[in-house]
């Protein structure tokens, strides 16, 4: 928590310290006006009620109220822009970090936890700032201020206070004790209880094909159960709060008055005893203030730890360092789209496993290389190591005969035209979302565009919606089928006239004919750019220049698809599961 | 279900328009058995209110009794029984309201537990097509956020909405029968005050709604960017989404300061308000005990009562906004929870068991939209033991024909007999234990092999779980799990694609239904470990009538029939050869796979 305090400049230390002189100063007017109080109670108790004075006292009250008011707004004013810049800051922060990260870090901190931490925790943070750091100023002044003004008080009077804090924090301890373990759980009980239904809907058609439907009411049931009887724990201990506060408060009241009452009637002299009554009521007043300071205290460190464990998810993410820099950059190359992999091996840190084994192969321009193998078989994440997604962890890889680890990464994206294996959009028109990013080499013209939508076979669906290519892509393409996404995730590609592309198994989600006509044209109209292609289907593949085949992370075999089919047995394997031999030619 | 997506465009039911009055009574009818306990825990809370207000008239009466013993002989006696009622009230009242709050959560606790329950109980009541327009995500925030939300508030607003109207009309009574100029004198100072805070509230209200909906938007940009990182980062297309970051998070910087410090404002104002009351109090109570000496004794009773007076006030402006946004919490709940049920099937007694497996389809027409017919006239038969395979592009409508197979969907005319029987005429519980079934979606449950194998069957002997998965080749792999058959499942598990799917289909097999139905059963395992899993499946498929869903045309050769689906309707039938022969849209996808380019 402290250490997100450091986002904050000069500027906005002044403008707390300015905060803190207010509070200051209306935290003695407050106290002030209990004495303009007792002046018009004691004014109203005499003889001939002096209208002067009271009309006097009477405006110094509104003057101390209205001047409490000024103050505490302005403070209100000044700690709200503080904390929203702090969070403004935050999220900015955040937000670069994230984007500053690799795959590894974004895998080890999850998409959906990140965007929790970016807004959710962030905000979070906001609320204790702008209500903690009033509450923590004023509510210690206040008391301190208060118990001095009744120290000299009769210590009776004192104990009573002392055991009516001494209570309060009884309370407050049961409360920790019961209820916090349990608000802990709420989370963990929340995510089971989205967990459960998310499986019934999930598997709907299966809980009805099995008749399962009680089976899975059963199992929602036992969770409900859970976070019912986890709830109904916390509410019920939370409900001594509110009674517990006002039994404090009241009988705090009733000491006061019993303990003056017996004070008074002790002492027979009524010169001190008018005394007396004075300072009980004085002292009434004083020491509800420091109950209240001391409840408001106690609430700001209830919602702490909340606040600090959002401040902690922030850090975790603030601190992470990403491990993949950019190089020291390389001017302009001569070879293009030549790629060569010398020895690369690949885990992920911490496995033991190696992904990818001690990998080599070399790629000239215009040549296809396809990658083949099982689920599992590292072959998304060799070609992942090309741009940078992940780093080798041995062995290097060679873009256009440098390093890619020499390059700035915005120098190899660009050379790069990758195509994931989840198409990907983004919220926009299709045409945004074709022409997307930056190659370094100007926009894409209209023309382009629609050259990369015919050779990735998106033309006719494009052109058949109403707005052609000011149609509207929601966000992630929800509105677009899982082909059409990825068409258009390939006219991306194309578009961007790479001298690299990379098919990240992009073809699987196109039917035969799709992706049969989408490679003939590729083939025909980026004839010079290397082109990676992972795949399932063999006939994806079939013609490719080489075909590096995958066995849990072992290159097998390398060579065409007739050279394979005679020197490579996990090739045949796959081969013969697709197409019969006949099909395949094989004689 | 991303398949269905496209096909079906109905609106969900009718749009229901949210109606304050029309959800509460709703939720009231809800509520009905709860209803008395309820109203005691109100009771409670009156009576707990009321000695609120009494209390300070007793404190009244024990000051003017220390105040008459400063010059005299105090009646302390009289002084100790004040003091003894007053422990009384407050003991009194504290063991009220705990008693209120004790009750009210019980009460809320239970009904929201009923809810979740309902809910749960809803899904699996609902029709198919129901969840083909709706997100996960809407059903998961009604069963948590929305439901929770509905939880706090009858847990809190309601107790302290009618303790706050008690404490409200309490006081007010007791200004105007102490004295009614008075009475009017703090009433009316505190209006002046409640003028200046409504003016705040309704134009806080403003920031507060434009800044929820840009945190949404933000949160959808930053989703955006989050989840696309890689191809972003691969585009070099950081530039223009960090420019749109920057002018949402700006924006959202300037009213969140606004929207803060407006709703910073209402304490101190409150506050000022009391002030304000104060004074007038004193200054009116002056003027009128200057008239009238014996006004005096008035003076700190009324100072007590506006201080009453002025607190439940903004109890109700809390309460105001809890009781709106719980009105909407509960909108959405009974919106989905008065969504059409599947017809109900009580009245059918015909029971087919032991069937043979023979199906035939009579001209059977079907629409997800009753406007858009995708099937038109299909009419096929199925004898028992026969393949059928359905085949045809993406989106061509293929499981169309299992969801009207399994009644997941109600077809628009024709009919489907099983032996000669109308669907329509056995309930569906009755048609689903017809069938076993393998989906493309592996679904597999928290919880362990074995519970995942058996699913919903006690009758499952541990022998019968070992046959199937050892016909399906897992029963090597299951052992050298630690915990073998009784190894938990969970999202981590460390269970392959491959081996994710023959744990469905042995729970397929286990369940030994006459008929089998295969959607995509493969389509995302690599094709050596659909090898496995076809040996497996034909096994399963021996003796039975199976209908199979295939991408990879190798796989279903040598089916008896094989039906061509495109763009929702059935355009060739017949079998590979004669397919073949005809040189229509089967023979054009069939040879697209081997083709050089």
């Amino acid at each position: 928590m402290l250490k997100l305090l450091k986002t904050l400049n000069w500027k906005e230390w002044l403008l707390l310290g300015c905060c803190a002189g207010l509070i200051v100063l209306q935290v003695w007017l407050d106290l002030k006006m209990p004495d303009f109080m007792q002046e018009i109670t004691t004014l109203l108790k005499t003889e001939n009620i002096a209208m002067k004075e009271i009309w006097k006292y009477a405006g110094y009250m509104i003057a101390c109220a209205l001047g409490a008011l000024g103050a505490t707004v302005i403070v209100g004013f000044l700690a709200a822009r503080v904390a929203a810049s702090v969070s403004f800051k935050l999220r900015k922060k955040v937000y670069e970090k994230v984007e500053s990260f690799s795959m590894e870090e974004i895998k080890k901190f999850s998409t959906a936890s990140l965007l929790t931490r970016t807004t959710n925790d962030v905000t979070q943070v906001q609320a204790v700032i702008t209500m903690g750091f009033q509450l923590l100023v004023r509510a210690p002044i206040t008391a301190i201020w208060a118990i001095c003004k009744i120290a000299n008080s009769n210590w009776r009077w004192t104990a009573a206070t002392g055991v009516a804090v001494g209570i309060m924090v009884c309370v407050i301890m049961i409360i920790v004790i019961f209820a916090v373990p349990r608000f802990k759980r709420i989370q963990t009980l929340t995510d089971n209880l989205n967990r459960a239904t998310r499986e019934s809907l999930e598997g709907v058609r299966v809980v009805r094909a099995y008749n399962a439907e009680d089976y899975q009411e059963a199992k929602f049931e036992s969770v409900n159960d859970a976070v019912t009887k986890n709830h109904l724990t916390i509410g019920r201990t939370m409900a001594i709060m509110g009674p517990g506060m006002s039994l404090i408060s009241n009988g705090l009241q009733l000491a006061i008055y019993w303990i003056g009452a017996f004070l008074i009637n002790r002492s027979a002299n009524p010169i001190e005893n008018v005394a007396i009554f004075s300072e009980m009521m004085v002292y009434m007043t004083y020491a509800m203030r420091i109950v209240m300071s001391f409840m408001l205290l106690i609430m700001f460190f209830m919602m702490l730890p909340r606040a600090a464990v959002s401040a902690r998810r922030i850090n975790e993410v603030l601190d992470t360092q990403p491990n993949i820099f950019d190089g020291e950059g390389v001017p302009e190359t001569e070879l293009k789209g030549v790629v060569e992999f010398k020895n690369v091996s690949f885990k992920y840190p911490d496995a033991q496993e190696y992904v990818v084994k001690n990998v080599s192969f070399k790629a000239e321009q215009g040549q296809t290389v396809a990658f083949i193998g099982s689920t599992g078989s590292g072959k998304s994440t060799l070609i992942n190591l090309i741009p940078r997604f992940y780093d080798a962890t041995e062995g290097e890889i060679l873009v256009d005969g440098v390093n890619v680890k020499e390059y700035a990464q915005r120098d190899l994206h660009n050379k790069i035209g990758y195509v994931p294996q989840k198409a990907v959009l983004f919220a926009g028109d299709i045409a945004s979302n074709i022409a997307f990013g930056d190659n370094g080499r100007g926009a894409a013209t209209q023309e382009d565009i629609e050259n990369a939508a015919k050779i990735a076979q998106a033309k006719n669906i494009i052109e058949r919606k109403e707005d052609k290519y000011a149609s509207r892509v929601a966000q992630g393409g929800t509105n677009l089928s899982g082909g059409q996404k990825q068409r258009l995730a390939i006219a991306r590609a194309i578009a961007r006239k790479p001298e690299i592309f990379i098919f990240d198994d992009s073809f699987s989600a196109l039917d035969y004919k799709t992706d049969k006509a989408l490679r003939k044209e590729l083939k025909k109209k980026t004839a010079d750019a290397t082109k990676f292609i992972v795949a399932q289907r063999i006939g994806t593949i079939i013609d490719a220049d080489k075909i590096v085949v995958l066995e849990q992370g072992d290159v097998v075999g390398i060579g065409t698809h007739q050279e394979l089919l005679k020197s490579c047995q996990v090739y045949q394997e796959i081969a013969y599961s697709q197409l019969s031999k006949e099909e395949l030619g094989d004689e | 279900m991303s398949r269905m997506m496209h096909n079906p465009r109905i609106p969900v039911g009718e749009k229901v328009k949210y109606k304050f009055s029309d959800t509460w009574s709703k939720l009231i009818r809800y509520c009905k058995a709860y209803l008395p306990t309820i109203i005691l825990a109100l009771v409670c809370a009156v009576g707990g209110t009321v000695f609120t207000i009494l209390g300070p008239d007793k404190i009244k009466q024990m000051s003017a009794l220390i105040g008459e013993g400063i010059f005299g002989n105090m009646d302390f006696k009289a002084v100790t029984t004040v003091g003894l009622t007053l422990v009384a009230f407050y003991a009194s009242s504290i063991l009220l309201s705990y008693l209120q709050s004790f009750i009210m959560t019980t009460v809320t606790q239970k009904i929201t537990k009923k809810m979740r329950n309902d809910i749960a109980h809803k899904i699996n009541s609902l029709p198919l097509g129901y969840f083909d327009k709706i997100q996960k995500g809407d059903i998961l925030s009604r069963v948590t956020n929305d439901v929770d939300i509905l939880g706090q508030t009858l847990n809190q607003s309601i107790a302290n909405l009618v303790s706050a109207i008690v404490l409200f009309v309490g006081s007010i009574v007791m200004m105007f029968v102490t004295n009614w100029i008075m009475a009017l004198v703090a009433i009316g100072s505190s209006l002046i005050g409640f003028v200046f805070m409504a003016i705040i509230v309704a134009r806080s209200q403003k920031y507060h709604i434009r800044q929820q909906k840009l945190l949404g938007d933000l949160n959808g940009h930053i989703e955006e960017v989050y989840s696309g990182h890689n191809v972003i980062k691969a585009y070099n297309a950081e530039i223009g989404f960090n420019q749109k970051f920057e002018t949402i998070n700006k924006k959202l910087y300037k009213n969140s300061w606004k929207a803060q410090f407006m709703s910073g404002l209402m304490m101190p104002l409150m506050h000022f308000i009391g002030n304000l009351g104060y004074v007038a109090v004193c200054i009116v109570g002056a003027i009128l005990t200057k008239n009238d000496p014996k006004m005096f004794d008035i003076i700190p009773a009324f100072l007590i009562y506006v201080n009453l007076f002025t607190q439940p006030l903004s109890t109700f402006a809390q309460s105001m906004s809890s009781l709106q946004s719980a009105g909407a919490a509960s909108f959405r709940v009974f919106e989905f929870l008065e969504q059409a049920d599947m017809e109900d099937e009580s009245h059918k007694t015909q029971v087919l068991e032991n069937a043979q497996g023979n199906i035939e389809f009579r001209n059977v027409k079907f629409g997800y939209d009753p406007k858009k017919i995708v099937v038109k006239d299909f009419s096929a038969t199925v004898k028992k033991g026969q393949k059928v395979a359905i085949v045809g592009p993406t989106g061509a409508g293929k499981t169309t024909m299992v969801n009207l197979l399994m009644r997941f969907y109600e077809i628009n005319e024709g009919d489907i007999l099983i032996d000669g029987i109308s669907t329509k005429e056995l309930t569906r519980e009755n048609v689903h234990e017809l069938f076993c079934m393998v989906l493309q979606d592996t679904w597999l449950f928290e919880g362990t092999i074995r519970d995942n194998i058996v699913y919903n069957n006690n009758q499952i002997s541990d022998e019968q779980i070992e046959t199937a998965c050892r016909a399906c080749g897992l029963h090597h792999f299951i052992q050298t799990l630690p915990n073998g058959y009784n190894t938990m499942l969970n999202e981590d598990a460390g269970l392959s694609a491959g081996q994710k799917q023959l744990v469905t289909i042995a729970r397929a097999m286990v369940d030994d239904a006459p008929m089998l139905i295969l959607d995509e059963a493969t389509s995302n395992v690599d094709t050596r470990t659909e090898i496995l899993i076809q040996e497996a499946m034909d096994k399963l498929m021996e003796g039975r009538t199976s209908i199979v869903i295939a991408h990879r045309l190798s796989t279903i050769k040598n089916a008896d029939l094989i039906l061509v689906m495109k763009d929702g309707d059935i355009i060739e039938s017949g079998n590979h050869e004669t397919l073949l022969a005809e040189g229509g849209f089967y023979s054009e996808l069939y040879n697209s796979q081997f083709e050089e380019v």
